[in-house]
């Protein structure tokens, strides 16, 4: 079996939307939520390699060293915003996050 | 001349402004011999004025004192119109002025706002002043106004007393409507001549007769007359013609002083003068005149009626000087000018009399005003008893007494008269003739003869009232008799007004009465073998005796017998009813309507709050979408995009 | 002279002193020393204004005082400020009524006085602005900023219901004025200038005109304000402190009319013809049904402020009676005696509407409610005020020889060669106008002490009887002698009905 650029498109596009599921379905947890934005970023991430390797042109793979910088740091701040939400309300469940209702 | 004329405006002016804003440091006697002084100014330069007008032959004034004001060409001034009619209403004016600024001292004596009752009535002679003395519409208005608010001020002087408040914004008011039309005609006669000048305005008359204006699509109506007649309803609210006589009765909360200046003298006259100066309008205008005569005749019958059955002594006197205004507005509409200035003349100083007569009386009393707590007091008060008596000769028009001269030829002119609607009046002044007689002596004989009802607390102090008080009621005594005499011949018959009223009619009754005039005289006589006028005075006098000195039992039992009649009178014709129930009450009602439905719900509550309202009402309902949940703000991101996405591909 | 850029200094020297009256601070010296501060700037811009008064040139309807520099390149807009006849008497206006404003203030105010106090000048400099504008962006930059200021006086300083009052407020005025800014844009890109001069020329068909006309009327009805954009009025005057009523009676209301003499008529003359039965109906009924309403009321706020939009809609009457006297072809002044009275009226009305909401405030200070019930038989305790408040009362029913009557005169004068009714509704005023002033004076002044509280009150202070004497003798004046007045106006408003005339389709 030959491994198209096909193949590579419709596992990042699993990926991906394996991820916005996860952000859907889950309301238990926000640390779930920030590991679907991770896999999200993942799932862009192989279309750009995949890309990257189809036309010959290494700009896309750059563009993923950059992805995954900001991602680890965007992790972080996210794991430290849930470290502070957690001491102030006790609780990371989705359910209950809803200040920002109208 | 022009500095005289000033000084004449000016003096009391000056006076009325030191004693009002300085009144505390001038003092009591200071203020009265302030304004005193200021008025005496002007009655000295009045005299003068008149004295050159009518023996040394000075030529009319007429001229600008200051601009007013500039629009375009229009030019309003503020200037003097000195003739024979304004040189004689001010020495008029600023002589009962200066009686009552005397009188005042004795009756305000006891009064906490001496300083601003001098102040007023000066203030108010300032006015009167620049009224008569105006060479153009805009300060007559002006004066006009002045003298209305001068006399609300003094109306409710004793601003403590709720009937005084009431009466005193109740007389602004109607004034107000008379004002109203005033304006109007003031209007009207500015759109027509383009000026308010009156010089410039009367020249233009004569072809203003044969101008129309359309009032009501498809009706023409003379210029001239809508003009006269809004004029005349002007005056009708001065002057208390009715139905606009209701605030002069009620006017008698005022302190005496200025019910026998303001509301009897003067200021209620100005409609008579406005009118006189307006002659060469009016003279144009059948319908105007024929309006003036029906109006006045009937105001001098039934408000004369009335008189007799009040009990409030300075009532009687506002009624008879209802009734008085009638006549002179009745010798108005009979074109017979001269006839009612003249009565005009006289009737200033035999009602002052009568009220400052009156005054004393209630001062004596304690400030009792109710004819039934009086009687006898013939031997108490002797001076004040036989001026009364001369005033009321005067106005009853006994032979001899000026009143007599004037009203006889007032009625006689009348007679003469061709206005439509002269018959009816000429009747109304017969008739009113008795009925003056019978209400004058009714409270002549109560309040001076007959049983003693004086309220014993009151008898003990009982005494004549000081020199200040009766010096001015022999001032004005002296007048009442005697100033028909020398004044007749010339003024009314003679050419003394030829200067300022016009008679288009020629000759006109007055001068067609005076063809037979011989001598005031052979005046006399013609009245008391001729004409019936002294007949009815006898019969209302002789009525009077009986009723009120003779068989006093009877009128009690005229009241049972004819109680309707009297109720009906009782109730002054049910105007007040009419104002206050049917008028000022629906007004009240429909302005919180205006305001509770029309404001407040309508405009406020559907339109303004109910605006608000929606737009609470539509955010409430969208703002169910913003659930706060992050993951409904990321799916709808996604489905956004989606649809975004699918339409950008499927439209390419 | 020539060199001094005085309107400037008009504008911004009142803008600085109020700076510097927030920047001295709200300690117990800065505030006694931000007083003195606004009490020395507002009197000295009003000096100032007497220069522009003694040197302006009342022979030439052209603008004057003109001073014109570039500002926005880009939109070709300038900052471009002058005078004529039209805006000189209200620009005096603004400057004669501040420092009164501020004595009133003097020592009533106990909460954050500076604050108060430099809002007001802020508020002065504005008002100048917005008057002295020629430029339309300039003007509407002002218009919109002179809302600032009050809407933080009413929304600070105000009664128990302010807030209410000054989101209405400012809900009211910037709905309309949204709709002007949208005129003046279409207008600039009609003519590639913010000039309001060059407005002026701009021709343009029917159709433009109209939408112009209706969009700037939203504007300036609602600051006039005309029925039925009214109801924002009475609410703002009873929520508002002293001082903000009487700027808001006296000059803001002007801002209304200004915006119908400077825009509205000139721009839009052939939709201003064609809608003026409109106008002058929606007039009348400021003029009679409002009258009525201020019969109705018990809050003495209330009933002046409903007696300023009846006095106001004399304005609107004289202004666009106009084009129906012209149509009737009387010849005579007609014309002009009723745009003269509605510009006479507006600083009368100033003046008058400005010295009986003092009054109010007088009376406030002391007891604390503009409930009528809550007073009687003031002339027993306060001879001094009950002569003033008396004297005001009548002036604004009109009375002749005083700046009441000029106005009103000259409009039913004027409006009467329009037609006869017209001048008949109009004049009810002299009725209505009385009833209401009248009936306020008897149940607040005159009678028997009405409680406790007016026995017990103090006859008012020197610096109460200066303020309100000052504008005693300013009403009496212009009633005597309104020439010095209206000759300003005269070769303006001539020029402008010339315009005015001249159809541009």
């Amino acid at each position: 079996m030959i491994v198209t650029v096909t193949h590579y498109l419709v596992l990042a596009a699993v990926l991906f939307s394996l991820s916005v599921a996860g952000i859907f379905i889950n309301r238990k947890n926000v640390i779930l939520l920030l590991m679907c934005i991770e896999l999200m970023l993942l799932a862009v991430n192989f279309n750009f390699i995949t890309f990257s390797r189809m036309l010959g042109d290494e700009l896309g793979q750059i563009f993923v060293f950059f992805i995954l910088t900001v991602a680890a740091a965007e992790s972080a701040i996210g794991l430290a915003i849930l470290v502070v939400l957690f001491r102030t309300r006790q609780s990371i469940n989705v359910e209950e996050l809803n200040s920002l209702k109208g | 001349m022009e500095g005289i004329y000033l000084a004449i405006v000016l003096a009391p002016l000056i006076a009325a402004i030191t004693v009002g804003l300085f009144g505390n440091q001038v003092g009591r006697a200071g203020a009265h011999w302030i304004t005193i002084l200021g008025v005496g100014i002007s009655f000295a330069l009045s005299l003068f004025v008149l004295k050159g007008i009518v023996f040394d032959g000075v030529p009319v004034f007429n001229e600008t004192i200051y601009r007013w004001a500039t629009v375009g060409d229009l030019s309003m001034e503020i200037g003097f119109l000195i003739d024979h009619l304004t040189a004689l209403m001010i020495a008029v004016v600023t002589f009962v002025s200066l009686t009552v600024h005397i009188y005042t001292i004795g009756y305000m004596h006891d009064d906490d706002g001496y300083q601003r009752f001098f102040s007023y009535i000066s203030l108010f002679t300032f006015a009167m002043l620049m009224l008569v003395m105006s060479n153009n519409f805009l300060q007559l208005f002006f004066g006009w106004e002045a003298v209305g608010v001068v006399s609300y001020l003094l109306i409710g002087f004793w601003f403590k007393r709720e009937t005084a408040i009431f009466a005193n914004m109740k007389a602004f008011l109607v004034n107000r409507v008379g004002d109203f039309g005033f304006l109007l005609g003031i209007a009207t006669i500015l759109m027509f001549t383009g000026s308010l000048d009156y010089y410039q305005v009367f020249a233009l008359a004569g072809n203003l007769s044969e101008e129309t204006i359309q009032i009501f699509p498809g009706t023409e109506w003379s210029v001239l007359s809508l003009a006269c007649i809004c004029l005349f309803v002007g005056a009708m609210g001065k002057s208390a013609q009715m139905p606009l006589h209701v605030w002069l009765p009620d006017s008698m909360e005022g302190p005496t002083p200025i019910s026998a200046l303001i509301h009897a003298a003067t200021m209620v006259t100005a409609g008579i003068f406005m009118v006189a100066r307006m002659s060469p309008l009016f003279e144009y205008s059948q319908t105007a005149l024929s309006v003036v005569l029906v109006i006045g005749a009937t105001t001098a019958i039934f408000t004369g009626l009335l008189g007799i059955v009040q009990q409030d002594i300075k009532r009687v006197v506002a009624y008879s000087t209802l009734s008085q205004l009638g006549y002179m507005t009745v010798a108005l509409g009979a074109s017979a000018y001269a006839a009612s200035i003249f009565h005009l003349m006289t009737h200033a100083f035999f009602k002052a009399l009568l009220f400052l007569a009156a005054g004393s009386v209630i001062i004596a009393l304690h400030h009792e005003q109710d004819i039934r707590k009086m009687g006898g007091l013939k031997k108490y008060m002797p001076i004040t008893y036989w001026t009364a008596l001369i005033g009321t000769l005067a106005l009853v028009g006994f032979p001899g007494f000026s009143g007599f001269f004037s009203k006889d030829a007032l009625i006689e002119v009348v007679h003469l008269s061709t206005t439509p609607g002269a018959h009816y009046a000429y009747w109304c002044v017969l008739l009113g003739v008795f009925v003056t007689a019978l209400y004058s002596f009714r409270m002549f004989f109560i309040v001076f003869h007959g049983e003693e009802r004086i309220d014993p607390h009151a008898k003990k102090t009982l005494k004549e009232s000081p020199a200040v008080i009766t010096v001015p009621l022999i001032m004005l005594a002296v007048p009442s008799v005697l100033i028909g005499w020398f004044t007749i011949g010339p003024v009314l018959f003679g050419e003394f007004f030829n200067d300022s009223i016009f008679v288009l009619q020629d000759p006109g009754v007055v001068a067609q009465l005076g063809q037979e005039f011989h001598g005031p005289l052979t005046f006399i006589a013609h009245a008391a073998t001729s004409s019936v006028t002294l007949y009815m005075v006898l019969a209302g006098a002789l009525t009077a005796w009986f009723l009120y000195l003779k068989r006093p039992d009877l009128p009690g039992r005229f009241r049972e017998r004819f109680a309707l009649f009297y109720k009906v009178l009782d109730n002054k014709y049910y105007f007040d009813w009419f104002n206050e129930i049917v008028i000022s009450k629906n007004i009240r009602l429909l302005a919180s309507l205006f305001w509770r439905i029309g404001d407040e719900v309508l405009i406020d509550g559907i339109v303004v709050n109910g605006t608000a309202q929606t737009i609470r009402l539509f955010s409430r309902l969208i703002r169910t979408l913003q659930s706060g949940y992050l993951y409904h703000y990321a799916f709808a991101m996604i489905i956004g995009l989606a649809v975004i996405l699918g339409w950008l591909v499927f439209s390419y | 002279m020539a060199n001094i850029p005085t309107l400037s200094i008009l504008i911004w020297f009142p803008i600085a002193a109020g700076i510097l009256i927030l920047a001295l601070g709200s300690t117990e010296k800065g505030v006694r020393l931000g007083k003195i501060v606004a009490l020395v700037a507002s009197t000295a811009t009003f000096i100032l204004s007497l220069q522009l008064y003694s040197g302006f040139d009342i022979d030439t309807s052209n603008m004057q005082f003109i001073e014109r520099f570039q500002w926005i390149t880009h939109f070709n807009a300038y900052y471009h400020v002058g005078l004529d006849g039209i805006s000189l008497p209200l620009v005096l206006l603004t400057t004669f009524l501040t420092p009164l404003v501020v004595i009133a203030g003097w020592e009533v105010i106990e909460l954050r006085p500076s604050q108060y106090f430099a809002a007001f000048l802020f508020l002065e400099g504005m008002m100048i602005g917005v008057f002295s504008s020629l430029d339309g962006l300039l003007f509407y930059v002002f218009w919109e900023a002179m809302l600032i200021p009050m809407f933080i006086i009413i929304g600070v300083w105000g009664g128990e219901r302010r807030i209410y009052a000054t989101v209405k407020f400012f809900l009211y005025t910037f709905l309309g004025s949204v709709f002007m800014l949208v005129a003046l844009i279409y207008m600039y890109l009609q003519a590639g200038t913010y000039e309001i001069t060059s407005f002026h020329e701009l021709p343009l068909n029917m159709r433009e005109q109209t939408l112009i006309f209706f969009a700037l009327l939203l504007a300036f009805a609602v600051k006039v304000p005309m029925w039925p954009v009214h109801t924002w009025l009475p609410d703002a005057h009873v929520e508002a402190p002293t001082g903000g009523s009487v700027m808001l009676a006296a000059v803001l209301l002007k801002m209304g009319g200004y915006g119908f003499v400077r825009f509205s008529l000139p721009i839009t003359p052939d939709a201003s013809q064609y809608f003026a039965g409109l106008m002058i109906s929606l007039s009348l009924i400021a003029i009679i049904y409002i009258s009525f309403v201020a019969l109705a009321q018990q809050d003495m706020k209330k009933l002046i402020a409903y007696s300023s939009i009846a006095h106001m809609g004399f304005v609107t009457l004289g202004f666009f009676v106009v084009f129906v006297i012209a149509e009737n072809a009387m010849g005579g002044e007609g014309a002009r005696l009723a745009l003269q009275g509605g510009m006479v009226q507006m600083i009368s009305h100033g003046l008058i509407s400005g010295a009986l909401f003092l009054c109010v405030g007088v009376m406030y200070d002391r007891l604390h409610s503009r409930q009528i019930d809550a007073y009687g038989g003031l002339a027993n305790t306060m001879p001094k005020f009950a002569a003033l408040m008396v004297f005001f009362a009548l002036a604004n029913a009109g009375l002749p020889g005083t700046s009441g009557f000029v106005g009103e005169f000259l409009v039913i004068l004027g409006s009467f060669q329009a037609s006869i009714w017209l001048a008949f509704l109009a004049a009810t005023i002299l009725i209505l106008g009385a009833a209401y002033t009248l009936w306020l004076v008897k149940r607040v002044v005159f009678g028997e002490v009405g409680n406790e509280g007016v026995a017990s009150l103090q006859d008012i202070g020197p610096r109460e009887y200066f303020m309100l004497v000052v504008l005693a003798i300013a009403v009496l004046f212009l009633g005597v002698w309104p020439a010095p007045l209206m000759d300003l106006m005269e070769q303006t408003l001539g020029h402008l009905l010339e315009h005015v005339s001249q159809s541009k389709l």
